[in-house]
């Protein structure tokens, strides 16, 4: 044998192309607002821990004035469009997204911690078909909804999450828009960059002003925002914990509500699967953006017969995996979002050693600065154990074995959470009989985390309700008088 | 016409070559098409596949000067260019073995020959050991057979394996390559049954194409064939080479299919004892990209020699 050792040499995306102001306003009525909180918060890049700008925190009179923007934009302009006016904005938008691709994956790398490769390959791409998708909608709502009338709803208020900054803004913004309604979005407070960004988009497209708001701030915004009467429709993704706060606050209100939460998502991998793609799929399951995915596979299970066989290919293929620096090109695994996260999956992973669960993690070496974890694999784990049972989000994989499918599909249902799943089987007859049994949204057959604009996607159970994407998604933003 | 005997032994060892699914495999090579090669990793690369080429030719109108001229390429690639690695063999048919052996010398590069009636494989079996004999007689240290595909697709997998393992036989102190011709195969689940048979048979390489067919070594191809020699190590300890050939003409390509080894198998396998190309013009382009690392510029495909 030789003793050939190949290294990759770092290989990083320039930020040459992307100007953070230092100190960011919050967008209202079209134009740049300093706070009437006269608070601002700091970004961090959770790579290297370094700053990256202050951002304006909006309290109650800061969200009072966005919701009046955007009602009066609804009422004065864009209900008075048509269709197809509206459809031209959306597709400038997304034109203007794609134009300026690279800079916004570059800037959600930089405050999000993904690595560079999946903003690029993956966020920012899928962002814009997103708008270009409901773009065509716009003036077909009649033809999709024949004989029932579609009406917008108003004005809407939308709060996305840290994991998928730019994308979750596009899942909530261009069917709202592409119906007929305005917008006020609250991002998520560690990751806001790529919105305010998207609020200079709007502006250079010519937008209405107020048909967009952007109010960035923490959960108290966020409520604020939940709480505010003159809204019609509110929009969540996030954790379920918070969703059900959310669900709370609208009860006995005629808001429309819809939720997309957390889970816990179960891929299964029967005797007769095509054994290295599945592993790959595994991998990409769960460590996708560090984990930081709702529908993240993180439960495993594995038949029997096989186990073993996909144990130890699990175990080599973690050694080819880069963790590190999310602008090298060549990294897979980039840095958690925020420390408060990092702490969370470490409790997790110190639970899984309590819970006697035995640990497999690569021998990578990670930064100094920064939040990193290494990806890590459980196995002899119990069903009851709380590493199987509460979502972790983070790069965290439980593995658990079973015998029959009666017994995987009992498994995999048994948990408060019903986002996604995934099966792995060469018999197409299999595939089916199993996802009509598991209770999740999205069941995926021999891949995983597919997504495409024209794909509804959410949730049963504690996952939440209502769908986005597709045909679906546009029945969240449209009301039906008669 | 009577169904194929096959030996049970031999079916229930087929019987256990995974499926492979298609578009799990195209993903995966796409994700190591992402990496980015730089800086002294790519010297790297480039001298590593280098020094794997098995340095091709295989024509009809194949005369003795052009081996020899061949020849003088694998032993000097650019003298121009200092410290570089010779390539690791000169692949010709059976009837140009001994002019190459001669050209060749004590200079370490192994002379491959083709052999069992190639590119095809549609002669009998006694023409088929006769062409292997011919060659090794003449000195060659690789014999790069053909598989019977008819029979393979056939279902006939007694008569494939039964074939492999008589050549093998013959090879006594060569290496014995065994080539699928992929693209006459149906399926990535035949690449991968064909590839356990193979190995199961005695091969000690297992190579993708002829060159004479399109499509050669695609690389979801080239990844079930690293996924057979992986299992295969995983079982038995034992190594087993691979030789992607037919189609790789860039550099790029080249550092592609080296990550895909690196990745699926290790690094134990970056060697020319366990990994070549089969290649006529992907060494120029190597070259192309080695000066270019070095001086920071693209020479002239005119300053490198076409043979």
């Amino acid at each position: 044998m030789s003793n050939t050792t190949w290294n990759l040499d770092p290989s990083l995306e320039s930020t040459a192309l992307v100007q953070i102001k230092p100190q960011y306003e919050l967008f209202i009525d079209g134009k740049w607002q300093a706070p009437l909180s006269k608070t601002y918060f700091d970004s961090i890049n959770p790579a290297d821990e370094t700053h990256l700008a202050k951002i304006a925190w909006a309290n109650q009179a800061d969200v009072d004035l966005a919701v009046r923007a955007a009602r009066t934009a609804y009422t004065n302009v864009w209900s008075q469009l048509s269709g197809a006016e509206r459809g031209k904005y959306l597709f400038r938008i997304a034109r203007l997204m794609q134009e300026k691709a690279r800079e916004l994956a570059v800037l959600e790398t930089l405050d999000g911690g993904k690595p560079i490769r999946e903003a690029r390959d993956v966020d920012v791409p899928l962002a814009c078909n997103h708008f270009f998708y409901y773009a065509g909608w716009a003036d077909k709502l009649l033809e999709a909804f024949p004989g029932q009338n579609p009406v917008a709803l108003g004005v809407a208020g939308q709060i996305t999450p840290w994991n998928f900054p730019l994308l979750m803004l596009a899942w909530k913004i261009a069917p709202a828009l592409a119906c007929g309604n305005t917008v006020v979005l609250k991002p998520a407070e560690t990751t806001s960059l790529t919105a305010l960004k998207f609020a200079e988009i709007c502006q250079e497209a010519g937008l209405p002003p107020g048909v967009v708001n952007i109010v960035t701030g923490y959960g108290d915004t966020g409520a604020a925002l939940v709480a505010h009467p003159d809204l019609d429709k509110i929009a969540f993704t996030g954790s379920t914990a918070v969703g059900k706060q959310i669900q709370k606050a609208c009860i006995g209100t005629t808001k429309k509500l819809t939720l997309e939460l957390g889970g816990k998502s179960a891929n299964i991998i029967l005797e007769d699967a095509p054994i290295d793609q599945a592993v790959e799929g595994v991998i990409n399951a769960i460590f996708f953006n560090q984990g930081h995915v709702c529908c993240a596979g993180s439960r495993l299970f594995v038949q029997e017969s096989i186990a073993t066989q996909v144990l130890d290919k699990l175990k080599f293929r973690l050694q080819s995996i880069y963790v590190g620096n999310p602008l090298d090109k060549n990294t897979d695994i980039g840095a958690i979002n925020s420390k408060k996260q990092l702490q969370t999956i470490e409790r997790y992973i110190q639970l899984g050693l309590e819970e006697g669960a035995e640990i497999y993690q690569p021998t990578c070496e990670l930064p100094s600065a920064g939040y990193y974890c290494k990806p890590t694999l459980f196995t002899d784990v119990a069903q009851s154990a709380r590493i199987a049972q509460e979502e972790i989000f983070g790069p965290v994989l439980t593995i658990q074995t079973f015998r029959t499918i009666e017994e995987v599909v009992q498994k995999a249902n048994n948990t408060p959470y019903g986002l996604a799943a995934g099966i792995w089987t060469d018999k197409g007859a299999r595939i089916f009989g199993v996802s009509q049994q598991l209770q999740a949204g999205v069941v995926w057959a021999n891949t995983y985390n597919k997504f495409d604009p024209a794909s509804p996607f959410g949730g049963y159970k504690e996952s939440g309700f209502g769908r986005e994407g597709g045909l679906h998604g546009l029945r969240a933003y449209l009301k039906f008088p008669n | 016409m009577l169904p194929p005997r096959n030996n049970p032994d031999l079916l229930s060892l087929l019987a256990k070559s995974p499926a492979i699914d298609q578009t799990g495999s195209i993903e995966r090579v796409a994700r190591i098409q992402t990496r980015s090669l730089k800086g002294a990793a790519k010297l790297q690369g480039l001298r590593m596949a280098l020094s794997m080429i098995d340095l091709t030719t295989l024509e009809g109108k194949d005369t003795p000067g052009k081996v020899r001229q061949l020849c003088f390429k694998a032993q000097h690639l650019h003298d121009q260019t200092s410290d570089l690695p010779k390539v690791a063999a000169v692949c010709v048919y059976p009837s140009m073995v001994g002019i190459a052996k001669k050209a060749l010398g004590d200079s370490g590069i192994k002379v491959a020959s083709v052999s069992t009636a190639f590119p095809s494989g549609q002669a009998p079996f006694s023409v088929k050991k006769d062409d292997t004999l011919f060659a090794l007689e003449n000195g060659a240290d690789e014999i790069d057979m053909v598989i019977s595909r008819g029979r393979f697709l056939a279902g006939d997998y007694q008569f494939v394996f039964d074939e492999i393992a008589a050549i093998k036989e013959l090879c006594t102190s060569a290496r014995l390559k065994v080539i699928f011709e992929t693209g006459e195969l149906d399926s990535l689940d035949q690449v991968r049954k064909i590839s356990d048979l193979a190995i199961a048979a005695g091969a000690d390489f297992i190579k993708t194409s002829t060159g004479k067919i399109q499509p050669a070594a695609t690389f979801p191809v080239v990844l079930t064939m690293l996924g057979a020699i992986k299992d295969h190590f995983d079982k038995t300890g034992q190594m087993i080479g691979m030789k992607p050939a037919g189609g790789i003409s860039s550099a790029k390509l080249a550092l592609q299919h080296l990550l895909l080894v690196k990745e699926v198998l290790g690094e134990a396998w970056l060697t020319n004892e366990w990994y070549r190309f089969g290649a006529s013009s992907l060494a120029n382009d190597l070259l192309l990209q080695y000066q270019k690392h070095l001086t920071g510029k693209y020479q002239s495909a005119a300053y490198f020699s076409i043979d």
